[in-house]
């Protein structure tokens, strides 16, 4: 299992435009393998776009990132893709699954452009919806499913093709006190399945949590503290 | 290999239930299109099989008709023309043919009548076309009278009505002895209406023509070639008047697809994001989109074609019959051979099916190539 490490990492938004922003500055920081870490702080601190830099879903403005002894901000676009298709898996805030297909679908979608079997893939996706206790909800559609059934969905679906990473932006900012237990509950699975996870969240309930290996405390875009 | 056509078959297994996501916008392109290409193969189907019926028709006529010219018009040619073109180089055989058009009163119409140098029958009898037979209300075996140039009547015993299968020259067609076609229009035994050759060889065709000229001035003659063009720009003209109407058709196609492919909606555009931060290239969404746009124009390339040929073959193509068949009082009713050219069928392709996709294609193109992020955003 790589560590993921980010090196003097900045990300500008709108550069050289009068309505500038700068997200990330200078960030440098390494996320250990099979840990639980935590980016915690307010909004605009800049936590969701460190994690969507570690996660390749976009190219830092200057800085490098290395999967291992990887580098991957020098990788071309269709590179990128492949690394996050097989080595991170996201959830989203708003959870993202696509509204008008099954939450089997929904599953399945990631491992598409892999080209498994139709029948090898559907039965994996069954699999893991049923470990999250919704099987018995594969073939409604996404909009049918309750908040907590969409968020298991979405997990199932960052597992689909079994990344070594999972990526969480805000995954309790939709739910209530119980169902975010529930959501800790399987971090702490995946955790003992030997994931790397990073999350975002300013919610106590995840950095507060006893399964959590480090928090990374940020503001205006630069690394304020870590604890682990 | 057998990756690549799991990972198609997944694609097209995704893209076919977002199709039936967007049932109500699907279907309405999905019938427009049809429409389309129904109207447009409908056209083509149609003036073309009429080209290859005049052509099947024009096989067995003969090279070239002679016609004498007086003021400018066309005049009965004198029986000794004969004698003079039999004497022409390469010629095969002469023939003088008697036609005219008899004008019918009691129904207002104008029939073709001619005197075949074999008629069957005898004087007094007279073969119809099924047009005439319709028009007139008689059948074999019945009288019909027509009246001569100089106002007698003469009744004729209807021995025969010309079968369906060839109505398209037929229909309004009257068949009589020579000495009954002289009696009716007063025509001396000396005269025919034109002069018919028959040529040995297809390359000496223009060069017989040119001698029937120098021997005969003023004649004209006509050769088969030309006659077959004339036919060919009667039907052209008509069908390009169809495809004029069409136009406005297609153009309310072109918006009414590039609006429906190209306007990706706002949840069409956060779906390609979320596809793309789940791990699909650009290359898979396009590959999606292809295959969406593909099953709605191969779709209805096929239906639409099916219903033209239906339409064109096996019903009367009511909708274009008096655009493109009628140049006469009594329609021709008549099925036409079912044909198809690849050719048209390809240019159609072409001009739909293509046009169609690239649309569906180049406006998503433009979104996938946004940074998945962007679904992180929102």
């Amino acid at each position: 299992m790589m560590m993921l490490e980010l090196k003097n990492i900045r990300k500008v938004f709108n550069q050289g435009k009068s309505y500038e922003l700068v997200a990330v500055d200078g960030v440098s920081v390494s996320l250990e393998a099979r840990k639980v870490t935590v980016l915690k702080g307010p909004s605009g601190s800049g936590k969701t776009t460190l994690l969507s830099l570690a996660g390749c879903m976009a190219r830092p403005t200057s800085g490098r990132i290395f999967l291992g002894d990887r580098e991957l901000s020098s990788l071309p676009e269709r590179f990128l893709t492949e690394i996050r298709r097989t080595h991170f898996g996201f959830i989203f805030q708003q959870f993202n699954l696509i509204k008008g297909i099954s939450a089997l679908e929904n599953v399945m979608l990631p491992a598409y452009p892999l080209g498994g079997t139709h029948i090898a893939l559907k039965k994996h996706a069954e699999e893991l919806l049923e470990l999250f206790g919704i099987g018995r909800r594969a073939s409604s559609k996404a909009e049918w499913l309750s908040g907590g059934e969409a968020q298991r969905t979405a997990i199932a679906r960052a597992l689909v093709n079994d990344p070594a990473v999972i990526i969480a932006d805000e995954p309790t900012a939709q739910l209530d006190t119980k169902l975010s237990r529930e959501f800790m509950d399987i971090v702490s699975r995946l955790k003992e399945q030997q994931k790397t996870i990073i999350i975002a969240s300013h919610d106590p309930l995840v950095y507060e949590a006893s399964m959590i290996d480090r928090v990374i405390s940020m503001r205006d875009g630069k690394i304020e503290e870590v604890e682990s | 290999m057998h990756t690549w056509i799991e990972k198609q078959r997944n694609i097209i297994d995704f893209t076919l239930s977002s199709l039936s996501r967007r049932k109500g916008k699907n279907i309405a392109l999905l019938l427009v299109y049809t429409l389309l290409v129904f109207l447009l193969a409908s056209v083509m189907f149609f003036t073309y099989a009429l080209k290859r019926e005049a052509a099947l028709t024009l096989r067995d006529a003969p090279e070239i008709v002679v016609q004498r010219m007086a003021q400018g018009r066309h005049e009965p040619i004198p029986r000794k023309y004969l004698e003079v073109l039999k004497k022409i180089k390469g010629v095969n055989s002469v023939r003088g043919r008697l036609w005219g058009y008899y004008f019918d009163s009691v129904i207002g119409a104008n029939y073709t009548i001619m005197a075949p140098e074999d008629f069957p029958y005898a004087e007094g009898d007279i073969t119809i076309g099924s047009g005439v037979s319709r028009a007139r209300l008689v059948d074999q075996d019945d009288t019909i009278p027509l009246h001569t140039y100089d106002g007698t009547s003469i009744p004729f015993h209807v021995r025969e009505v010309f079968s369906s299968e060839s109505e398209l020259v037929s229909s309004d067609l009257l068949l009589v002895s020579e000495a009954d076609y002289r009696k009716l229009f007063g025509t001396s035994k000396d005269l025919f209406t034109d002069i018919t050759l028959k040529v040995r060889n297809a390359k000496e065709i223009s060069t017989v023509a040119e001698k029937i000229v120098m021997l005969l001035p003023d004649t004209r003659p006509i050769t088969k070639r030309e006659i077959l063009r004339t036919y060919e720009s009667i039907f052209d003209w008509r069908s390009g008047i169809m495809v004029a109407i069409l136009t406005g058709a297609v153009l309310a196609f072109i918006i009414v697809s590039w609006d429906k492919a190209s306007g990706l909606s706002v949840d069409e555009k956060k779906e390609i994001g979320i596809l793309k931060a789940v791990g699909w290239e650009i290359s898979d969404i396009l590959l999606m989109k292809f295959w969406e746009g593909a099953v709605i124009s191969l779709s209805s390339f096929l239906t639409g074609i099916l219903l033209a040929y239906v339409h064109v073959f096996f019903t009367p193509a009511i909708l274009f019959k008096p655009v493109l068949k009628g140049w006469s009082v009594l329609y021709p009713e008549f099925r036409l051979v079912p044909f198809i050219d690849p050719y048209q069928i390809a240019t159609l392709f072409f001009l739909t099916v293509v046009p169609y996709t690239v649309a569906t294609i180049v406006p998503s193109w433009h979104a996938a190539i946004i940074d998945p992020d962007s679904v992180m955003r929102s």
